[in-house]
């Protein structure tokens, strides 16, 4: 971490994006994307703390592939629901889930990862960041869901963030 | 354009309308302000995506090359989707709140 690159993944992931959204590689591009690159974190600085080290890429990769997987199940399912809701309401509930995560960009991860998934809604963080409360579209068992959610999703960003 | 490819695509695309008609006959058919959340993001996620892999095969195969870029629509999509969402199930859980519905209470502090 130093002063010019404060977060040096977020300036390589904003030079690989301009690059991709260009769709060329001339050095004035290129020259470009890398102004952007070191520009952008020194503005944003001042309104967040730049994030911690990020651990273990292969936890993480692994975890992107297997949202990737939950959201095509979770929309399903949620599309099941919607189908048959004449025959069957489907059984949606607030859920409280308490948290260890405290790092607030893995709470920010949770959030997105939540939100992505057709099943669940992220809705509500207490004030200290020990629970969240979720709405859940179809809620089968309660128990199963927290202890499914927290070992599929809020360990391994612990594992990657903290 | 090769007739595999444009099969592909035509299911792709047909598959992404058959989900976005679902999203709205849900966002129709359901009674609860929080269930019909759901149905929605059927649109902004797996209709999205099959349109995003449809046009990766559409312009790949037409240019025989790899035609990646269309990928940042499904991450730019995954992060801009979940702010409004968000927002929109707080301004929710805030106004049933004031009208006094039945509701789970605001979560409190739970150590101090």
């Amino acid at each position: 971490m130093n002063r010019l690159l404060p977060s040096p993944l977020t300036s390589a992931g904003l030079l690989v994006l301009w690059l991709l959204l260009s769709r060329s590689f001339t050095p004035g591009q290129i020259l470009l994307g890398i102004l952007l690159a070191v520009a952008m974190p020194l503005l944003m600085l001042p309104l967040r703390p730049a994030a911690g080290p990020m651990r273990h890429p292969v936890v993480l990769t692994r975890l992107v592939f297997r949202v990737g997987g939950d959201v095509v199940l979770s929309a399903l399912e949620v599309a099941r629901g919607v189908i048959f809701s004449h025959r069957r309401l489907p059984r949606s509930a607030f859920v409280v889930i308490p948290l260890e995560l405290r790092d607030e960009h893995a709470l920010a991860a949770l959030a997105m990862i939540t939100a992505v998934i057709p099943g669940t809604v992220w809705s509500e963080l207490a004030p200290d960041r020990s629970a969240v409360l979720m709405h859940v579209f179809d809620l089968a068992d309660e128990a199963d869901f927290i202890h499914q959610f927290k070992t599929r999703y809020e360990f391994p960003l612990k594992e990657v963030f903290e | 354009m090769t007739p595999w490819g444009e099969i592909a695509v035509a299911i792709l695309l047909l598959a992404s309308g058959i989900v976005v008609l679902i999203a709205a006959l849900g966002l129709w058919r359901l009674q609860d302000f929080f269930t019909r959340m759901h149905a929605p993001a059927l649109a902004s996620t797996l209709a999205a995506w099959l349109v995003t892999f449809a046009s990766i095969i559409h312009f790949s195969t037409r240019a025989n090359e790899p035609d990646l870029h269309v990928w940042l629509i499904i991450i730019v999509l995954s992060i801009t989707a979940p702010v409004t969402t968000i927002v929109l199930a707080r301004a929710a859980l805030f106004r049933r709140r004031r009208a006094g519905d039945e509701l789970p209470p605001p979560l409190e502090r739970q150590r101090y």
